[in-house]
């Protein structure tokens, strides 16, 4: 088990848009540099990317939730 | 002698105390959110307190020295780290010809002041160092740092290690803040409920906020005082005919969420304005964290003259302890 976490203070979103749909669920392998959600703050939203390898578990941070930098917002299986 | 830029975080830029004396003409006071973290550090490092120095939001840089020189970091609690070993906040340090700068996850409040002996020598631009993106001007060829840049800096000299700010004189984020308001000129367009359900409610910091400004929801909205809008002003209850914004004054477009002009802001416009934080609070503004709780206290201006004093109090105390 690994996680990631936020880079930074902001909301964070699981999906690239409210229409669409998240961008890792339970299964999906994850490269380093892939994107698995965004955070938005200051009128950017940035995205955040994964700087370990391993197959996507679960997001652990709810969409649109507040987060600060460190939380964690997903979870890999390595 | 140079830093080199290798990641430039989330916006990083050059600031120094701002170019007040060119409001009327549209252009921001600018400058440092934290000036007292700004100002700290500089002295901590043997600089003229108005030195620029960088100012780093939510993510800290990464940077490489060319050079000897002596440093350090103020304002919010964010892990410090010298060739990936850790360096305290608020504490005079050498870094050495090569070395990197590198930060860890922020912990508390919002913005990070990095200050390097011999200051950041760009050219000045109406007065001051201060980057003002949407003007493109002064800091950085008027922007925000970005990865490659080479940012020049001035002849200075290497200090002891250690020079430190006491920590009674340190003001540090935190996690929920209370504002100071001094009621304005358009008060009065609110009503008395509204007027008090502003101080009453808990209000957070929306994710929007940044160096124009700082915006607030979770309270409720205000009700305005009826009156025919007079001819210039919109046809909104919250509209005015325009008129001059100052550093710090707060104004509620459409009456629902409160926006304290900080120092990037825009000088005048259209919305009334309900009133200002003092001056003495501005800094702590700058340090909040989107979705922090934040309410809002109202004080006359004999209590607002008395905290400017005591802050001005606090920046000599820092004098006089680094002199």
């Amino acid at each position: 088990m690994a996680n990631i976490q936020s880079p930074l203070p902001g909301t964070f979103y699981q999906k690239p848009s409210p229409e669409e749909a998240p961008y890792k669920s339970n299964g999906d392998s994850v490269n380093i540099g892939d994107t698995i959600g965004l955070v938005e703050v200051m009128k950017t939203f940035i995205e955040v990317k994964s700087d370990i390898r391993g197959t996507f578990s679960e997001y652990l941070a709810v969409d649109a939730a507040p987060i600060q930098a460190g939380d964690f917002l997903a979870e890999l299986m390595a | 002698m140079a830093l080199k830029i290798l990641n430039s975080g989330l916006s990083t830029s050059i600031q120094d105390l701002g170019r007040p004396g060119y409001f009327h003409i549209g252009i921001p006071i600018g400058g440092a959110m934290d000036r007292l973290a700004l100002q700290s550090a500089n002295m901590l490092v043997g600089n003229d307190a108005g030195a620029a120095g960088l100012e780093a939001v939510f993510m800290g840089p990464e940077i490489e020295f060319t050079q000897d020189a002596s440093i350090a970091v103020t304002g919010a609690d964010i892990p410090i780290k010298l060739d990936g070993e850790l360096r305290e906040a608020w504490k005079s340090f050498n870094v050495k010809a090569g070395q990197k700068l590198s930060f860890d996850f922020l912990k508390t409040g919002a913005r990070i002041y990095i200050a390097i002996s011999g200051g950041i020598d760009t050219p000045i631009a109406l007065g001051s160092r201060s980057t003002y993106t949407i003007g493109a001007l002064g800091g950085f060829e008027g922007r925000n740092l970005a990865a490659g840049d080479e940012v020049p800096i001035g002849n200075g000299r290497l200090v002891p290690e250690g020079r430190t700010v006491p920590e009674a004189l340190r003001r540090m984020p935190e996690s929920s803040a209370e504002l100071r308001v001094l009621p304005g000129l358009y008060w009065h367009r609110i009503t008395e409920q509204s007027g008090k359900n502003f101080f009453d409610d808990e209000w957070k910091v929306a994710p929007e906020a940044d160096r124009m400004g700082y915006r607030f929801r979770g309270g409720r909205p205000l009700d305005f005082v009826d009156r025919n809008q007079p001819f210039g002003a919109g046809s909104d209850p919250s509209n005015i005919v325009d008129g001059c914004y100052s550093y710090g004054s707060i104004q509620v477009p459409g009456g629902t969420e409160p926006i304290i002009l900080h120092r990037d802001a825009v000088s005048g416009g259209g919305y009334f304005t309900l009133g200002a934080i003092i001056s003495a609070d501005m800094d702590f503004v700058g340090q909040l964290q989107p979705h922090t709780s934040v309410r809002f206290r109202r004080v006359d201006m004999k209590e607002a003259l008395s905290a400017r004093k005591e802050r001005k109090d606090i920046l000599t105390k820092i004098t006089e302890a680094l002199a």
